[in-house]
């Protein structure tokens, strides 16, 4: 018996031309929060539909609680709490009927939807058409679908891709909570840094089919992270030629867009750096703005990648 | 009511209830099809036969102009003057000619509105007629107005022709089973096929598989809920028709039972195949209008399909919709009982089970 309850071995997954998934391997420990980071297109929703069984690895094999899909299909689905990538529900049916529903599937008793509604948050709107619900009690009802059978693992695909910061603030609350109780597993995809660092212990960098770094927060920072931070502006209406840095202070990286005007510099030693890096720029341009600061997990998805997660 | 199936049924029948759009083309709209087109071809009600006339300046034809000063100078709601004539005929029955007079410019322009089937060119010593003799309507206004200003009855033989009002005989007799019919295809493309399709795009479907839901329970919920609501359309229909214009089913019940059931399961093996694969509403909405357009013209809902040529009508006779509506109306109107429509439900059922096994072989779940 493995303390892992999801295990990937080296798994792919292509579609025609595509490699969505390459040859990844990864382990998921009892009660661990995990956020898969990485932009549109990275293969999270691949690689979270292949664990929810709802895909087929091309290669590989994965593991969940020392079975697998092909052997054990009925033990997963009943293990499992998924809320896929913008689901829709049926329109008029009420948020309680929705639940209820679901919940014949699992064979759970009416209190536990009503224990839902109220873990949710959703008292107030029980009786209300799905189809007049914001897009975060959507997604809150989403969640509560997932967790009527009070899942060991619990798959968030993209939870508050669209909401707005309090929808988004409001969703976290109860994933925390629910944290508290430590006997849920979760992997959840973002595209939003925050979301992982303030709900996971582990975080997953993924980007093209592939894991670039994983690890706490705090280890993905201090492993990957060996300098901080300079951005600035500069009037482009005089010179258009980049700006050259004499090499007193160690440049890790040095990023210039001529047609905007703005520069990104990654320094091993920001005291040593600022006041060459000002005398340059002021002596050659007219300063704009000029801005220091710590890495953060954007940054290091830039310097991994030359694309901001957003994209 | 805590089992699946019964909950995903239960379902069915809410979405059903609640979207009026539904309930409305469902259940209103087939209604107001047969009172709209009953009422327009089967009522002894007496619709004006509206004619142009173009007079002549120097005519000589005293009959014509003595039909002409019997007639009523009235105006009609976009302000035209018009002759109306009212001819009583012996065996045709009594019948209103609206006479507009125009030009021939005029005339045509009504001809090509449809505002007019024939026109009457009056000449110095004779009157022309001009009508596309393939058009019933129009050679039947020619009969009764060329008798009837030439002062004589259309009878010159012994026969005789009686007027069709007996029950069984009539348009609305022929229309309300193969709306019957119409209504089951339309129930269970759009009900069936597009609802999965819809699902299928909400990927609400790949979340219902994803939970231990049966696949089995959800098909079946679909299917039982849509033919039970197809019963309860037929019956509301049938009921309508009985009261508003006496149909009557001359043949067996039992066999009606069977050929509608065969209807449906037939539709409901094409509507499972149509939504098997298809993970877009447009593409969804394009192929049920393939399949279902086609049969709506051609499989003699509305009108007979023996018209066509012969070659066609052997192909007409094999669409799935044309049996159904053959079956319903044999039972309808020409007393068919069980022994009759058995080979038309052995047809659609085996239809329906091979077409429902091959969609699900290939349907597409996520």
């Amino acid at each position: 018996m493995s303390e892992h309850v999801i295990e990937v071995k080296e798994v792919t997954k292509t579609f025609k031309e595509v490699t969505a998934v390459n040859n990844l391997s990864m382990k998921v420990q009892k009660g661990e929060y995990l956020a898969l980071l990485g932009p549109n297109g990275a293969g999270k929703t691949t690689l979270v539909e292949m664990i929810e069984g709802l895909q087929e690895p091309s290669q590989g094999h994965i593991s969940i609680l020392n079975t697998n899909w092909a052997k054990d299909p009925k033990t997963l689905s009943h293990a499992l709490g998924i809320s896929l990538q913008e689901t829709r529900f049926i329109d008029k049916l009420t948020v309680f009927e929705t639940l209820d529903l679901f919940a014949s599937f699992y064979q759970t008793p009416t209190s536990r939807v009503k224990e839902i509604i109220a873990l949710i948050r959703m008292d107030e709107k029980a009786g209300s058409f799905v189809v007049n619900l914001s897009g975060g009690q959507r997604q809150r009802l989403a969640l509560g679908i997932a967790l009527l059978n009070k899942p060991q693992i619990l798959m968030l695909d993209e939870p508050t891709t669209g909401l707005d910061p309090n929808s988004r603030r409001e969703l976290w609350d109860i994933l925390l909570d629910l944290k508290k109780e430590g006997n849920t597993t979760m992997i959840l995809t973002t595209h939003y840094m925050e979301e992982a660092s303030t709900l996971c212990d582990k975080i997953v960098i993924m980007d093209q089919g592939e894991i670039l770094a994983e690890g706490s927060l705090e280890e993905l920072l201090a492993n990957n992270n060996t300098g901080e931070i300079i951005e600035y502006s500069v009037n482009m209406a005089e010179k258009n030629n980049s700006p050259e840095f004499a090499p007193e202070f160690e440049l890790l990286h040095n990023h210039w867009e001529p047609a905007t005007g703005k520069g990104r510099l990654v320094v091993k030693d920001i005291v040593s750096a600022i006041p060459n890096v000002l005398h340059e720029l002021r002596a050659n341009y007219e300063l704009r703005s000029f801005e220091c600061r710590k890495m953060t997990l954007d940054d290091l998805f830039v310097s991994m990648t030359g694309r901001k997660l957003s994209d | 009511m805590r089992h699946p199936l019964l909950k995903l049924i239960a379902i069915r029948y809410k979405e059903f209830i609640r979207e009026p759009g539904i309930v409305f083309w469902t259940i209103i709209f087939p209604i107001l099809m047969a009172w709209g087109l009953g009422m327009a071809f089967t009522g002894n009600g007496d619709l004006p036969t509206s004619i142009a006339l173009i007079e002549s300046q120097h005519t000589t034809n005293n009959t014509f102009q003595e039909f002409l000063e019997s007639a009523s100078t009235q105006t009609n709601e976009e302000g035209n003057t018009f002759f109306a004539k009212k001819l009583d005929n012996e065996e045709l029955g009594t019948s209103t000619f609206h006479f507009y007079p125009t030009d021939s410019a005029g005339a045509v322009q009504m001809l090509k509105q449809g505002k007019s089937q024939l026109t009457l060119k009056e000449k110095p010593d004779s009157l022309i007629y001009i009508f596309d003799p393939h058009n019933s309507e129009a050679k039947l206004a020619y009969l009764v107005l060329n008798a009837a200003i030439e002062n004589k009855q259309t009878r010159h033989t012994m026969a005789e022709i009686r007027p069709l009002t007996t029950v069984g005989t009539r348009y609305i007799d022929f229309l309300v089973p193969g709306l019957l019919a119409l209504g089951v295809m339309n129930s269970f493309l759009w009900g069936i096929s597009y609802a999965l399709i819809d699902m299928r795009v909400k990927k609400l479907m790949r979340r219902l598989v994803a939970t231990p839901m049966k696949k089995s329970h959800f098909l079946i919920s679909h299917f039982f809920a849509r033919i039970s609501l197809a019963f309860v359309e037929a019956f509301i229909l049938i009921g309508f028709s009985k009261y508003f214009f006496d149909i009557k089913l001359e043949g067996s019940w039992v066999a009606f039972f069977l050929i509608f059931l065969a209807g449906n399961l037939a539709f409901t093996g094409i509507g499972v195949l149509i939504s098997s694969r298809t993970s877009n509403s447009r593409v969804g909405t394009g192929l049920i209008n393939v399949i279902s357009l086609p049969m709506t013209i051609l499989s003699g809902i509305f009108f007979s399909y023996h018209n066509f040529p012969d070659s066609i009508v052997k192909i007409i006779e094999l669409l799935p919709l044309t049996i159904l509506a053959d079956n319903i109306r044999s039972v309808f109107i020409e007393g068919a009982g069980v022994v009759q429509v058995l080979p038309g439900t052995i047809i659609l059922t085996s239809l329906g089970l091979v077409l429902f096994t091959i969609g699900l072989r290939i349907f597409k779940w996520y």
